[in-house]
């Protein structure tokens, strides 16, 4: 139903606008392998999408499509009404789309304060010249780039570790550090592959929060991928399902739940 | 005791990214400042300039060059002594009156002769042409990285000392092939050539070094920085926040080279004044300077100076030392210096990687907390 309207408003009160991003058909093949089979699915305008399947589905190959660090052999990506040629990384983050990695990649060598700052990379452009002397541009930008740093790390509570290198933090830590660096690129779509992996039930439900309040209080459309099944039902307003390369199925958590090829592959139901 | 931070609160942020956030840090830097400016000309003699102020200043220059190639940007180079003898025969063509060679109307080739140009702008102009140089032997850092890419700028270094050796209109068609730097003065102040006054040439060198640390220091401190040191950190995750590798890698070289050669100018210009390129400027340069920022501190300008300074003030002060006090030959002094610099480097690599700056930092962290360190 939700799939042939314009726009919606959620039970808790949050409008979900038209499709920010539309996959049509990809295949991605690695060789012998073929990681997605013939997938379509969309990402609405402000909505929280979960891509849940079990281990080697080719969730994470997904979101590596999106970003353009693989490109798929077959199909289509649509973002904002547009068909999009084959991108770099760095011109899909050009584009407004920032992510966070299954295994943290952060800057080992830099504080916390300068890795969210390089999040705002894609907003700073101050000539070679003007940052040689300091001078104009580059000064004042790093104020205000600074200024809305400062935000996210106040919004993600992680001030009192803004000085320290990111190397000496503990893993939960480094996961809020990382979404504070995709969220000072102020993004479209954010994507999110496995944020709460490793984490214990309190970091988990911090890291829930801060999710839901991103996607609030700014209004950003997520895409995360979670293996949790409590916190992709508490979370998601729309869930696609993959398992061994294919879409199993997507929609409602609700939808998705009583789908029976859903429960058959997390029960590990034979494939034949 | 007087180094202390508390009470001294960075109110706004663009006090809080200066490079001295704390005030005993700032005052420090300008008393040595004035010392360098204004006390060090009066007193400097040759000696002194010779042996130890030139050649720190000198090295100091490249190795922020290199530093900002290797330290902050992750990518390995062997060519530095190469990109030296670029700034110097460059310079050298510029401050003499270069020869171009350009096509006429006609086709025919038509020569013209440039007017030899002021030895400060030379060294600039020498700076660019290595700048130049550098972003055409960076292109295949984006394809090759790590021990490859050191290798590839190793083939550039051997190339470059071979160019300079085989292309006689590089040292104006010596029989010596060697390139010998005129008298040029500034403002009617000599300094280059046999007769240029000790505490002048130290000046101009002194006045490039403070500038281009601090044009340094602005780029490593803003948003070109933080692409360099994301590039360093983790190529995939610097592309992911949108930068292009390609960029960021080539302004590393180019930025780079640009001090490099600034520096080889200078080494050729005011400090050796005869240069023969395969002695001045071979793979042991390359080495040495690699070794200033190993044992410096990688990814620090202030380990560039640190590193400099160690490197040129050790073979003096082991002379003096052992051959002057102790009366041991010279080669067993330059033997140990080996062993010394060698241990140091494993020592640091494995230890240390961020060199005597960290060291620094570390002791000021103690110093902060001094007397009551809880
Ligand atoms: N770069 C690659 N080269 C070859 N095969 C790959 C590559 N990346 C992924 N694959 C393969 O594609 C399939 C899907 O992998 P993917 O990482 O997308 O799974 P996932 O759903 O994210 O699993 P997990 O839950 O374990 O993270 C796997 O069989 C994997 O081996
Ligand atoms: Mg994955």
């Amino acid at each position: 139903m939700k799939d042939t309207i314009e726009s919606y408003v959620t039970p808790d009160g949050r409008t979900i606008g038209g499709v920010l991003m539309e996959m049509k058909n990809i295949t991605l093949r690695f060789g012998g392998v073929t990681a997605i089979k013939d997938i379509s699915f969309d990402i609405r305008e402000g909505e929280i999408r979960a891509i849940i399947g079990p281990n080697g589905a080719g969730k994470s190959s997904m979101l590596n499509v999106i970003s353009g660090f693989y490109h798929p052999q077959e199909g289509e990506v649509w973002f904002r009404g547009d068909r999009r040629p084959p991108m770099k990384p760095y011109q899909v983050a050009q584009q407004g789309i920032a992510r966070t990695f299954q295994n943290i990649a952060l800057f080992e060598g830099m504080t916390v304060l300068d890795n969210v700052m390089t999040g705002r990379l894609t907003h700073m452009r101050a000539g070679m010249l003007a940052q040689a002397l300091w001078k104009g541009r580059a000064e004042a930008e790093e104020t205000e780039n600074r200024e809305k740093v400062e935000k996210i790390i106040d919004f993600l509570e992680i001030q009192s570790i803004r000085k320290t290198p990111v190397g000496r933090l503990p893993y939960g830590l480094k996961k809020r550090v990382e979404l504070a660096r995709a969220l000072a690129a102020e993004p479209m779509l954010l994507l999110l592959d496995e944020p709460m992996a490793g984490m214990n039930v309190e970091e988990k439900e911090d890291m829930s929060r801060f999710v839901l309040d991103v996607n609030d209080e700014f209004g950003t459309t997520i895409a995360l991928i979670e293996h949790d099944m409590g916190v992709v039902m508490d979370l998601s307003d729309r869930v696609v399902v993959m398992d061994y390369g294919k879409k199993i199925g997507d929609g409602t958590p609700d939808d998705v739940r009583n789908n029976q090829a859903v429960i058959d592959a997390y029960l590990g139901v034979s494939h034949d | 005791m007087f180094y202390r931070e508390a009470g001294d609160f960075s109110t706004t942020y663009s006090e809080d990214s200066q490079t001295f956030p704390i005030k005993f840090d700032r005052v420090r830097y300008y008393v040595v400042l004035a010392v360098a400016f204004l006390v060090v000309p009066f007193i400097v003699n040759d000696y002194w300039l010779n042996a130890v102020l030139l050649p720190f200043l000198i090295y100091a220059i490249a190795a922020i060059g290199l530093n900002i190639l290797t330290g902050y940007c992750g990518q390995v180079s062997l060519g530095t002594g190469g990109f030296m003898a670029v700034g110097a025969y460059a310079c050298y063509k510029f401050m003499t009156g270069m020869d171009i060679y350009l096509m006429g109307a006609d086709g025919e080739w038509v020569r013209y002769a440039l007017p030899p140009i002021n030895i400060f702008f030379s060294v600039i102009l020498a700076g660019f042409v290595t700048a130049f140089v550098g972003l055409l032997f960076g292109l295949p850092s984006l394809r090759i990285k790590g021990f490859y890419l050191a290798v590839a700028t190793l083939a550039a270094q051997f190339f470059l000392v071979w160019l300079f050796n085989k292309w006689s209109w590089t040292y104006n068609y010596s029989a010596s092939g060697q390139i010998n730097a005129p008298t040029r003065g500034v403002l009617g102040y000599e300094v280059t050539g046999p007769t240029a006054e000790p505490w002048a040439a130290y000046l101009f060198c002194l006045i490039f070094v403070v500038v281009l640390a601090w044009i340094a220091r602005n780029l490593t401190r803003g948003s070109m920085g933080r692409r360099w040191m994301a590039i360093r950190d983790m190529d995939i995750a610097a592309e992911i926040i949108g930068v292009n590798p390609l960029g960021a890698k080539l302004s590393a070289f180019g930025v780079s080279s640009f001090f490099v050669g600034v520096s080889g100018a200078l080494f050729f210009a005011v400090y050796l004044g005869a240069v023969e390129v395969g002695e001045a400027f071979g793979i042991q340069k390359s080495f040495l300077v690699l070794f200033m920022i190993i044992i410096g501190g990688l990814g620090s300008i202030f380990g560039s100076f640190a590193g400099a300074a160690f490197m040129v003030l050790l073979p003096v002060l082991l002379k003096n030392i052992l051959v002057g006090t102790l009366g041991w030959p010279t080669d067993l002094a330059a033997h140990i210096e080996f062993i010394i610099v060698g241990a140091l480097i494993v020592i640091f690599l494995i230890a240390e990687p961020h060199g005597l700056a960290q060291l620094w930092r570390i002791a000021k962290e103690k110093l902060r907390l001094w007397p009551f360190p809880y």
